[in-house]
């Protein structure tokens, strides 16, 4: 086993996924095996490979999403690491809330709460008091061009751009170090992807990592300080 | 660590009364229909000794309104509530002492969806707030996922999985939580 160095803040080594499908036989899905790559503080790594090659899947692992059969994701926290594949609930919940952030391709949320409170929410989770909470909230929707008018109103009804943006603000909302995006452009248009650029790059001065999925080229070639392919970890045929 | 089954009955009465809370599925189980809604809320405090009236009182409209019920309802009985009136009165019944750990029953069964996420939502803010440790019973998955750090799958009086809450819905390993995962209705 690699002692992860000083300044690695991810390092997945000999990582394997399949899903077991018991309600058809027993049936084996292989998605990845052997996976192994690392991330640096401050560096921006990208997944490549064609669709359906297990790119959402490793952030999903990584994440503690799905469960990990084989080999260790090594999470810096600290002067310490955590094993996500090997960690117990309490660990990883109180990983996500101060080290690890994730932003997905949709937002979930409980239904109507204002955007406002979904953002501040996450702030508040990652330590803040109520006050900063909200302000910085309302920093970032503003930052990522929501409309003010909007803040005080659940997201059901909002577009798809305007969904994400809320969902990208919660995602920034704490003091993550190791941030994961999966697709976190996809519905944005181009003022909206720079504001996003932005806010990515800010947090990579102060220190944190990124594990990113972006199909957009413009914003690959910008931010990616290394792109993995993934089709060489994956067990399937390329699609 | 104390062993629940050695207490005497009357510690474990006490145990329920300042510690513990428990919020029940049919509210007429977890309230006094025909006390009034003040009078359910201190009833708790009545029980840990305190005998003044206006800060009884006071507590209760306190209360009352962090459940988000209208203060001016302190005096009507919860036979007068509408369901979710009745689950936020029962919450606030439990919650006024600052028990450690509340099991809930199926808080949301049985209530419109409409009233539902309004419930959810001010249980997730008081869980935040004020600390609590809740062991919830739920056959909604929404519920769990919106709700819970954990859960535990049972199947016939056995836990068949257990883990992280997204990750047992979204990566289920056992059967049966496979099969449970896969038969809910998208909505």
């Amino acid at each position: 086993m690699r002692t992860p160095s000083p300044n690695d803040l991810l390092v997945v080594e000999g990582l394997d996924k399949a899903f077991t499908l018991h309600l058809h036989g027993g049936a084996r899905l292989p998605v990845v095996s052997n996976v192994a790559f690392t991330v640096a503080r401050g560096e921006c790594v990208v997944l490549g490979g064609p669709s359906g090659v297990g790119k959402s899947s490793i952030l999903k692992i990584v994440f503690g999403n799905y469960l990990a059969e084989a080999g260790h994701i090594w999470l810096a926290d600290g002067g310490r690491f955590l094993d996500i594949a090997r960690a117990t609930p309490g660990e990883i919940v109180d990983a996500r809330r101060r080290v690890l952030g994730y932003v997905s391709q949709f937002l979930r949320v409980i239904p109507r709460v204002p955007a406002l409170e979904i953002v501040a929410a996450a702030a508040r989770d990652a330590g803040l008091e109520a006050r900063a909470a909200r302000a910085r909230a309302a920093g970032l929707l503003a930052r990522l061009n929501l409309p003010e008018r909007l803040w005080p109103l659940p997201p059901a009804t909002f577009s798809g751009g305007e969904q994400q943006r809320v969902n990208i603000a919660r995602g920034f909302a704490g003091e993550h170090q190791l941030l994961i995006l999966d697709e976190p452009t996809a519905s944005l248009d181009a003022a909206n992807r720079e504001a996003v650029v932005g806010l990515i790059a800010e947090r990579r001065a102060r220190g944190a990592g990124f594990l990113a999925i972006f199909h957009d080229d413009d914003v690959r070639g910008r931010l990616a300080d290394r792109v993995i392919d993934v089709s060489m970890f994956s067990s399937r045929e390329a699609a | 660590m104390r062993d629940l089954a050695a207490l005497t009955e009357s510690e474990r009465r006490a145990l329920m009364r300042t510690d513990w809370g428990f919020v029940h599925q049919d509210s007429a189980r977890g309230l006094r229909m025909n006390v009034s809604a003040g009078g359910n809320i201190g009833e708790r405090l009545m029980a840990l000794g305190d005998r003044h009236y206006g800060r009884i009182r006071r507590c209760a409209e306190q209360w009352l309104e962090r459940v988000e019920i209208a203060p001016d309802r302190l005096d009507d009985r919860p036979s007068t509530y509408s369901g979710g009136m009745r689950q936020r009165l029962q919450i606030a019944r439990n919650l006024v002492t600052s028990p450690r750990l509340v099991f809930m029953d199926e808080p949301t069964g049985g209530l419109d969806v409409s009233v539902q996420a309004r419930l959810l939502d001010l249980i997730r803010g008081l869980i935040a707030d004020m600390g609590l440790a809740v062991v919830l019973v739920t056959h909604d998955l929404s519920v769990a996922r919106l709700l819970s750090n954990r859960i535990l799958v049972m199947k016939q009086g056995e836990v068949v999985e257990s883990g992280l809450t997204d990750r047992v819905l979204d990566d289920p390993q056992a059967p049966y939580t496979q099969l449970l995962v896969s038969s809910v209705l998208a909505a």
